[in-house]
C-alpha cells in the first residue's frame, strides 16, 4: 500500500465494485442490517415469553414445595388439595394422563403409521391432494367437539361392549385423542418417509422388492427417527391436551391406569381448579403451579426427545 | 441400425471368434476359457427398443446384444440415453407413470421379452448399482443379506455364507468382516459403492447393470471397483455405463457407442477403440466431441 500513490487511493473509494458504486453497498449494509436485528427481535421474543411462563410456573410453585415435601408429592397416591386432610400425590394425576396419552399413541401409532405409508408410497400425486383436505378438516375439529363426541357417542357405544366402562373413562377419551393426533403424526411421518432419497427406493426395487416391501424395509428404516420424533410429539400432544379429558374423563383423582374408570388428568385438575373461585395464596391455589409445572416438564422431556430425533434423522442419508 | 438384427449378431460373434483368435496376448482371461473358439453365448438381446418418457422419444430403434460372462461398456455423449438404455433392462422405468417402450429385450436362454413379464421378476435375475451409493439405512450385513431374503433365504448360516461371499467377491470382506452389524453409512463413500456391489451380487444375477459406478469417486476406489470388475469376468455378465473412455477400454469385451438416443457403433472393444466404423464414433473417442 505504502508505494502507492494517495491520489490513487481516493479515487478507489469512488470507484465502481462489481459494477455497485459505494454508496449503494453502504445502503445494502445498512439494510441488512436492520433487516438481522428485526429477526433476532422476533426470535428473542418468543424466547423471552417461554424463559416468562416457566419463571411464573416456578415462583409460584415455591411456595408450594415449601409446604408440601418432594418427596410425597412424588410418592404419595392421593391428590385431595381441597379437603381437610389435604393429600398432594401428583402422580395420581400422572398416571391418568399417561394412561389417556398411551391410549391414543396405540391408535395414533398403527393408524398414522399406515396412512403415512399409503399416501407417501401408494397414493398418486391425485389422490394425495384429494386425501390431505380431509385429515386438515380433521385437525381443524374444535377439541370441545372431540370431548362431547368422547363422552356422547362413543362412552354409550362402547358401553354396550363393555358393560364395565363407567360413564366417565380413560378409554374413550383416549380413542378420541388418538383420532385427534392422527392428522398430525400421519403428515410429519409422510414428510420423513416423502424425503428418503427415491435412488434409495430404486435400490430396493433393483433387488427384486414389493412395493410393500420398499416401504417397510427400505423406506421405514431410513426415516425412522423422523416417525419416532412424529409420534413422540404427538404423545407430548396428547399429555398436553385438556378440553377431551376435561369432558370425558371425569374430575376424580383415581391413581391407578384402569381405562374403564374415570379419573382426573394433570390438565383436568388444572381447568377445573382454574374455574372455581380458589382463595388466592391457599395450598390448593399453588397447587394448581405445581401440577403445570410437571406438565411443563413432561412435554418438555418429550419434545427433547423428538427435537433430538429429528436432528439425527437429517444426518441418515 | 439399419442392419437386421440377426445380420448384427452374427457379425458380433464372427468379430468375438476373430478377436480370440487374434488378440490373446492382449486378453489374460484367455486362458480362463475352457474352448477359446466357442461361439458366445447370449445372455440378452434389444431388438428395436424404442423408450419414451412420456411424449418425449429417448431411444430409437436400438438393437444391441449382450454376451454371456463378458463386460458390455455403453460409452457416449451426456444425455444421448445410456441410463435410459440400461434401466430398460431391470425396467425400472416402470416405477414412474408415464414411461413406455416399445420393441423387445429378449432374455435368454429362455428367449422371452422382458418388457412383457412382471417388472418384479426381471428385477429378481438382474441386478443394478447405481452412480451414487445408496446403501439402505441398516448394518452392512442386512444390506447384503436383503436380497438374499427377498428370495426366500433365511436359513442364518446360509444367510452368512452368501454374505461373506459377496462380500469378498467385492473385495470388501477384509475392511467390514469385524464390524458386519454396524451401520452401512460409517463406511466411505467408496466402500458404500463396493457394499452395493456386494448387495447386487449376493443373489448371483444372471445380468448386473452398473450406471457409472465410479463416477463419485476417487482415483484410488474407482481403481479398485475396476479391479473387481475385472475379476467378475467371465463369471458374471456386465453392462457398465460409463463417461470415462480410458475404462470403457480397460474393462469391458463389447463397447456400444451411443448418440441422441441412437446406436451408433457396437462391437468388440479393441475393434471399436482402434477402427471405428462411424466418424461420430471416431470423435467421440479422440476426444473431438463430446
Ligand atoms: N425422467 C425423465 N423425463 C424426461 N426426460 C428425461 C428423463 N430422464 C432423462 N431424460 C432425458 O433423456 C435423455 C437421456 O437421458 P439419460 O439419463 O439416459 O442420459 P445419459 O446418456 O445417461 O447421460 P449422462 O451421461 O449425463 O448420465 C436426456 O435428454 C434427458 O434429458
Ligand atoms: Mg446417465
Amino acid at each position: 500500500m505504502s508505494s502507492i500513490p494517495s491520489s490513487v487511493v481516493d479515487a478507489d473509494s469512488e470507484c465502481l465494485i462489481g459494477g455497485a458504486s459505494e454508496a449503494f453497498l453502504r445502503r445494502r449494509a445498512f439494510w441488512n442490517r436492520v433487516a438481522a436485528w428485526l429477526l433476532f427481535a422476533a426470535a428473542a421474543a418468543s424466547v423471552l415469553v417461554t424463559i416468562g411462563i416457566v419463571y411464573v410456573l416456578i415462583r409460584d410453585s415455591i411456595p408450594f414445595f415449601e409446604q408440601v415435601p418432594l418427596s410425597e408429592f412424588l410418592t404419595d397416591t392421593q391428590w385431595t388439595p381441597v379437603f381437610k386432610n389435604a393429600h398432594f400425590g401428583v402422580m395420581t394425576l400422572v398416571s391418568a394422563t399417561l394412561t389417556v396419552a398411551g391410549i391414543a399413541l396405540a391408535v395414533a401409532i398403527p393408524a398414522g403409521l399406515g396412512l403415512a405409508i399409503f399416501l407417501s408410497e401408494y397414493a398418486n400425486p391425485k389422490l394425495r391432494e384429494a386425501v390431505k383436505p380431509f385429515l386438515e378438516l380433521l385437525e381443524g375439529v374444535p377439541t370441545v367437539v372431540y370431548g362431547f363426541f368422547a363422552l356422547l357417542f362413543l362412552t354409550p357405544m362402547l358401553q354396550t361392549v363393555i358393560p364395565g366402562l363407567s360413564g366417565f373413562n380413560l378409554l374413550a377419551p383416549g380413542l378420541v385423542m388418538g383420532i385427534m393426533i392422527l392428522p398430525y403424526t400421519a403428515s410429519v411421518s409422510e414428510d420423513a418417509m416423502r424425503s428418503v432419497p427415491m435412488g434409495l427406493r430404486e435400490a430396493g426395487y433393483a433387488l427384486g422388492f414389493s412395493r410393500f416391501r420398499v416401504a417397510a424395509q427400505v423406506v421405514i428404516p431410513a426415516a425412522l427417527s423422523g416417525i419416532t420424533a412424529a409420534f413422540i410429539l404427538g404423545m407430548s400432544r396428547a399429555v398436553g391436551e385438556t378440553m377431551v379429558v376435561a369432558i370425558a374423563a371425569g374430575q376424580n383423582p383415581n391413581f391407578g391406569f384402569n381405562p374403564l374408570e374415570g379419573a382426573a388428568t394433570i390438565t383436568a385438575y388444572i381447568v377445573q381448579m382454574a374455574m372455581g373461585d380458589l382463595p388466592h395464596g391457599s395450598i390448593a391455589y399453588q397447587s394448581v403451579f405445581a401440577a403445570g409445572l410437571v406438565l411443563f416438564l413432561i412435554t418438555l422431556l418429550f419434545n427433547l426427545i423428538g427435537f433430538y430425533l429429528r436432528r439425527r434423522f437429517r444426518e441418515v442419508y | 441400425m439399419q442392419n437386421p438384427t440377426k445380420t448384427r449378431v452374427k457379425l458380433l460373434m464372427n468379430e468375438m471368434t476373430s478377436s480370440q483368435h487374434t488378440s490373446g496376448a492382449m486378453r489374460q482371461q484367455q486362458d480362463v476359457q475352457p474352448e477359446p473358439t466357442s461361439a458366445p453365448v447370449l445372455r440378452a438381446e434389444a431388438r428395436n427398443l424404442d423408450f419414451w418418457y412420456g411424449a418425449t422419444h429417448i431411444l430409437k430403434s436400438v438393437s444391441m446384444a449382450v454376451v454371456d460372462c463378458k463386460v458390455t461398456a455403453i460409452i457416449g455423449p451426456s444425455g444421448c440415453g445410456k441410463s435410459t438404455l440400461l434401466r430398460c433392462f431391470n425396467r425400472m422405468h416402470d416405477l414412474y407413470p408415464g414411461n413406455r417402450y416399445s420393441g423387445e429385450i429378449q432374455l435368454y436362454p429362455e428367449d422371452r421379452n422382458l418388457i412383457e413379464m412382471d417388472p418384479g421378476m426381471v428385477r429378481l435375475r438382474i441386478g443394478m448399482v447405481f452412480q451414487k451409493p445408496n446403501p439402505f439405512s441398516k448394518s452392512i450385513f442386512e444390506n447384503v443379506a436383503a436380497g438374499l431374503r427377498v428370495r426366500g433365504v433365511a436359513d442364518k448360516r446360509i444367510l452368512y455364507e452368501r454374505v461373506e461371499q459377496a462380500l469378498s467377491g467385492a473385495a470388501l470382506w477384509d475392511e467390514v468382516k469385524d464390524r458386519l452389524h454396524d451401520s452401512a453409512y460409517g463406511l466411505s463413500g467408496g466402500q458404500q459403492q463396493r457394499l452395493c456391489i456386494a448387495r447386487a451380487l449376493a443373489p448371483q444375477p444372471d445380468i448386473l447393470l452398473l450406471d457409472e459406478p465410479t463416477s463419485a469417486l476417487d482415483p484410488i476406489a474407482t481403481a479398485k471397483i475396476e479391479d473387481l470388475l475385472t475379476v467378475l469376468r467371465n463369471t458374471v455378465t456386465v453392462i457398465i455405463v460409463t463417461h470415462n473412455m480410458q475404462q470403457a477400454a480397460r474393462i469391458s469385451d463389447f463397447t456400444a457407442y451411443m448418440h441422441l438416443g441412437k446406436l451408433v457403433e457396437y462391437g468388440v472393444t479393441e475393434k471399436v477403440f482402434t477402427t471405428p466404423q462411424s466418424p461420430m464414433t471416431n470423435d467421440y473417442i479422440t476426444g473431438r466431441f463430446g
